[in-house]
């Protein structure tokens, strides 16, 4: 069972070759998706990946969403396919509607850069289905517009849905209920502010981020 | 050509238009000379930029050939976009430092911005790829309201450009001091790493190639910016706020597009040739491209995409807008230029021809229009003047008062504002991204996974960097201060068990017209020469920064030092400044209590103000601490460390107490004298009790004393008889007193 990833590229991307050194150091395969082809080239599953793509000019994400790639993105999760939106990537799929709620500037209304404490919150999601309930992972967040927010109506479905993927331990950038992640209704399309491909070698700090993506490569190989 | 400067000034004309901008009478004669006519007002214009002290290096030229440059594994030296070195497996490194000094004073956010845009630029011109910025910043006490806004600004400007661009800022320094209130510094270091057999130089080549102009459209902004700014000291008042204009806007995200694209043509093969539009703009790019190359250039100037209408030829030639490059190309490529260029949503425009015409820079209004200007392009760099300015005498020393001689009343608060924790400044710079960083920043020297850039893996090896300064230092004595910088450099590498590579410096300076200054420039070039001999490390690249001074006041001699280094294997993560429960802390070198040149003896005996003959620094014997201590830390002996500089031991043990949270009880110091001297070639090292007797024989062994200060652990911290604190009070004073000062600022206003 091949476990192919596709990495979007918009132009001010800037995590993508990130997530293919991650996605490759843990067997899977992971190819590049230019953000002007509505061409999934048959991938498992897509990562959006983090940076500023198109320069987050209007609003993060609010160009990107109209690029011709992100048609075939809305696909695959209609499909069911696994989609996973990091930081920008997140920030991407809110403005495209795969994903409720938005993300604001930082409480503090500075840019973060940090290692922080993840606690697993659910396990049913692509992200997470290989985690322990409730354990606690060592993940970096890089984002200056990164506080989650969302209506009233829209928190309660989440958490009696339990689609509050992943939550902060100590709160870093004032995110409604301490949400980091949070998936889909039909639970395949995930978004999380935090970048796992950042902690996939103690070399580098922490290599909690290894079992999110070992989870995505896992669900990519059962198929949508 | 050598120019004396002339005393009495005799006016050529009145009100002459070169003076206005920043051109010498004799300057304008020399340009008369050379093109055996009055230049016009075009022409005046580009020598005016390319002439400037910034681009020029006028005054410092003559000095900056003492400093040594070669090594074998050196493949480019200073002189070119950025200097290169072989770092094995047929890789290959560039790395640049330079100073926006000027434009941040005047605008904090969009001068550290395109300060990081340039450094850029600079690296990505020799084909490769940016993975890390540095950035020592220096600025006014934070008492001060102004300081704060600028240092705000400059972390925004930095935080904004350098993240989205996508290249992590993995260190630097944040240094307040009233030396800098009028005229703060900045200083940006780029390094890149590319296939050591792509390496690219700034120069055109055959004849009927065309110049290509890449990104950005030529605007208004930062005309005349390296000769209006750099090249000047600031007064105060309205003229400040009129240079406003001349400071250059930045966008981060024509930048990202640009280096894509531009990397992406250089795997292509696409050019022959590529140059950054840095200070003097087009002016600058075509004459050195067209003078390194040997050959001419035509410039049409209808060609060049200008955000607006009515721009003269003047301001295009000299406009410093950012985020542009010019390429030159063979005519049958560029189809595919133009594709690549498109595909990254890069504007790319034919501007001009490589000519023979014996050299000549012609810039015509369009295509077979009017000759606007006509030099020998050679002539706008090569045969700039170079200034032998008279050297002043040197200062005579500044004794240390006689009450430094006594203890403080409470060591323990002289100890606490010894040290202060700048994550506040780097959180709000990505310092991860490319899953390189080992150490970032907040540690002695930022440690970088070194993958292939041909693939993309490992090699097991790790580059390491590091920037310092010390202003106090070369206050006092420029020559032995510097030195001791550039010791101190290499012991921050040795700390993190990588070997020094190569240096870049950036020197930050005042007036040259001020003879005291010049005197600072010779003394801290020598000073660097001297410490670079010794310690076996070739200077590859730099960039000079004069006429920092305000209200007639120049800024302490200032040089700035980027070191890069080798971690041989990279096994583990370095040791970092942290403590061990039950370990030993171990003082590693001579012990010293010399208070000569430190912060505590400028603050409570000099009014702010350096005072002391600084300590004696033996080179050789560095060189032995350098190297026991980057085998210590590589072998694994080494659970914590710190090197003893600024702020001295008593720096050292706030760093290693607030590092860990555990405390350590130190005993058998030389008074306050030991626990604030700040003596080179010494580090503290905490050690498992275990492993303290290998540490020591090792010590012995390399002929560098070592001395067992005390055990670690518990949660004090006591140095006997001078300090006992708790260790979450030190944690506390160390972590809040930079967000603290920007706190009360919030609350005050």
């Amino acid at each position: 069972m091949t476990r192919r990833v596709g990495v979007v590229v918009f132009p001010g991307s800037n995590c993508e070759h990130d997530v293919v050194e991650a996605i490759r150091s843990l067997g899977g395969e992971a190819e590049l998706l230019w953000h002007d082809e509505a061409d999934l080239r048959g991938v498992d599953a897509v990562v959006v990946p983090g940076g500023f793509a198109h320069g987050d000019y209007l609003r993060p994400g609010a160009i990107a969403r109209f690029s011709p790639v992100m048609t075939a993105v809305a696909e695959l999760a209609a499909s069911g396919g696994p989609v996973v939106g990091i930081c920008n990537g997140f920030q991407v799929l809110t403005e495209a509607g795969l994903l409720p709620g938005a993300l604001q500037k930082n409480a503090g209304l500075k840019f973060v850069c940090a290692t922080v404490g993840l606690e697993v919150a659910s396990t049913r999601s692509p992200l997470t289905s290989s985690c322990e309930p409730g354990a606690v992972l060592q993940v970096p967040v890089n984002h200056f517009e990164g506080s989650y927010t969302c209506d009233g109506r829209t928190l309660d479905a989440l958490r009696a849905d339990d689609r509050v993927v992943l939550r902060y331990v100590e709160n870093p950038n004032g995110s409604l209920d301490d949400i980091a992640g949070i998936c889909s209704e039909g639970r395949n399309v995930v978004g999380l502010m935090p970048h796992p491909e950042r902690a996939i070698d103690p070399l580098l700090g922490s290599a909690d981020g290894v079992p999110l993506l070992r989870s995505l490569l896992e669900t990519a190989a059962v198929g949508a | 050509m050598t120019a004396t400067v002339r005393t009495v000034e005799e006016p050529v004309e009145p009100e002459p238009l070169h003076r206005a901008l920043g051109l010498t009478d004799d300057e304008v004669l020399a340009i008369e000379a050379i093109l055996g006519r009055r230049p016009n007002g075009l022409e005046l214009a580009m020598y005016a930029v390319m002439w400037s002290e910034h681009c020029s290096y006028k005054s410092s030229r003559s000095h900056l050939r003492r400093l040594p440059t070669e090594a074998p594994h050196v493949l480019v030296g200073p002189g070119e976009n950025a200097g290169v070195v072989d770092v094995g497996d047929g890789i290959a490194a560039a790395i640049r430092i330079e100073s926006h000094n000027h434009p941040s004073a005047i605008e904090p956010y969009q001068g550290a911005a395109t300060g990081v845009g340039g450094i850029l630029r600079d690296i990505f011109t020799m084909g490769a790829r940016p993975i890390a910025l540095m950035d020592p910043l220096r600025v006014g006490p934070l008492s001060d309201d102004r300081s704060r806004w600028i240092l705000e600004g400059i972390v925004s400007g930095v935080s904004g450009y350098g993240n989205a661009v996508g290249v992590p800022t993995v260190g630097g320094e944040v240094v307040c001091d009233d030396t800098y209130t009028g005229n703060p510094l900045v200083n940006v270091l780029c390094l890149g790493i590319l296939p050591a057999e792509r390496l690219v130089l700034g120069r055109a080549s055959g004849v009927g190639n065309l110049a290509v102009l890449l990104g950005n459209a030529t605007g208004r902004d930062g005309i005349g910016g390296a000769s209006v700014l750099a090249s000047a000291g600031f007064g105060e008042g309205p003229e400040e706020q009129a240079k406003r204009p001349s400071v250059q806007v930045g966008d981060p995200f024509e930048e990202k597009r640009l280096i894509e694209a531009c990397l992406a043509l250089l795997d292509a093969r696409l050019v022959v040739g590529i140059q950054d539009l840095g200070a003097a703009g087009l002016s600058g790019a075509t004459s050195e491209t067209a003078s390194r190359g040997g050959v001419g250039m035509d410039v049409y100037v209808d060609r060049i995409p200008q955000r607006e209408a009515g721009m003269e030829p003047f301001e295009v030639m000299t406009s410093e807008s950012q985020e542009r490059m010019l390429a030159i190309v063979e005519p049958e490529d560029l189809d595919e230029v133009l594709a690549i260029c498109a595909r990254w949503e890069v504007r790319a425009h034919v501007i001009g021809t490589v000519t023979g015409e014996g050299g000549r820079l012609r810039v015509y209004d369009r295509l077979d229009g009017e000759v606007l200007a006509d030099v020998p392009a050679a002539s706008l760099h090569d045969d700039a003047p170079r200034y032998d300015r008279p050297l002043a005498e040197r200062p005579a020393p500044v004794p240390l008062p006689a009450g430094a001689a006594t203890a403080p009343a409470d060591c323990g608060a002289d100890l606490l504002g010894s040290a202060m924790d700048t994550s506040w400044v780097w959180r709000q710079y990505d310092h991860q991204l490319f899953l390189n960083t080992v150490a970032g920043p907040g540690a002695q020297a930022a440690v970088l996974k070194l993958k292939d850039p041909r693939t993309g893996l490992a090699t097991g090896r790790a580059l390491a960097l590091t920037t310092d300064g010390n202003h106090r230092w070369c206050a006092l004595d420029a020559r032995a201060g510097t030195a001791m910088v550039v010791a101190e450099s290499a012991l921050n590498l040795a700390c993190v068990g990588a070997r020094p590579l190569a240096l870049v410096n950036c020197l930050n300076f005042g007036n040259p017209e001020h003879p005291e200054v010049m005197r600072q420039l010779s003394d801290a070039i020598d000073g660097m020469g001297d410490a670079c001999r010794a310690l076996g490390v070739p200077v590859v690249g730099g960039n000079v920064s004069l006429y920092n001074e305000s209200r007639g006041s120049d800024i302490d001699p200032t040089p700035v030092v980027g070191l890069l280094g080798m971690v041989d294997r990279l096994e583990r993560r370095p040791p970092g400044a942290t403590l061990l429960e039950g370990g030993r802390l171990l003082h590693v070198g001579r012990r010293s209590a010399d208070l000569g040149g430190s912060r505590w003896a400028a603050a409570t005996h000099g009014g702010g103000r350096p005072v002391g003959a600084l300590p004696a620094l033996d080179l050789a014997d560095h060189r032995s601490v350098c190297d026991l201590v980057r085998d210590l830390v590589a072998d694994g002996l080494v659970a914590g460390i710190s090197d003893v500089a600024d702020g001295g031991i008593a720096a050292a043990l706030v760093e290693l107490v607030a590092g860990s949270g555990v405390g350590v009880s130190v005993t058998g110091l030389d008074g306050h004298g030991e626990l604030f001297g700040e003596a080179a070639g010494r580090v503290l090292a905490c050690v498992d009790a275990g492993r303290v007797a290998e540490v020591e024989g090792r010590c012995r062994a390399a002929g560098v004393p070592v001395a067992d200060l005390g055990p670690t652990g518990g949660d004090r911290l006591v140095v006997d008889g001078l300090v006992d604190l708790d260790v979450a009070a030190v944690t506390f004073a160390w972590r809040r007193a930079l967000p603290a000062a920007f706190a009360t600022a919030a609350v005050s206003h």
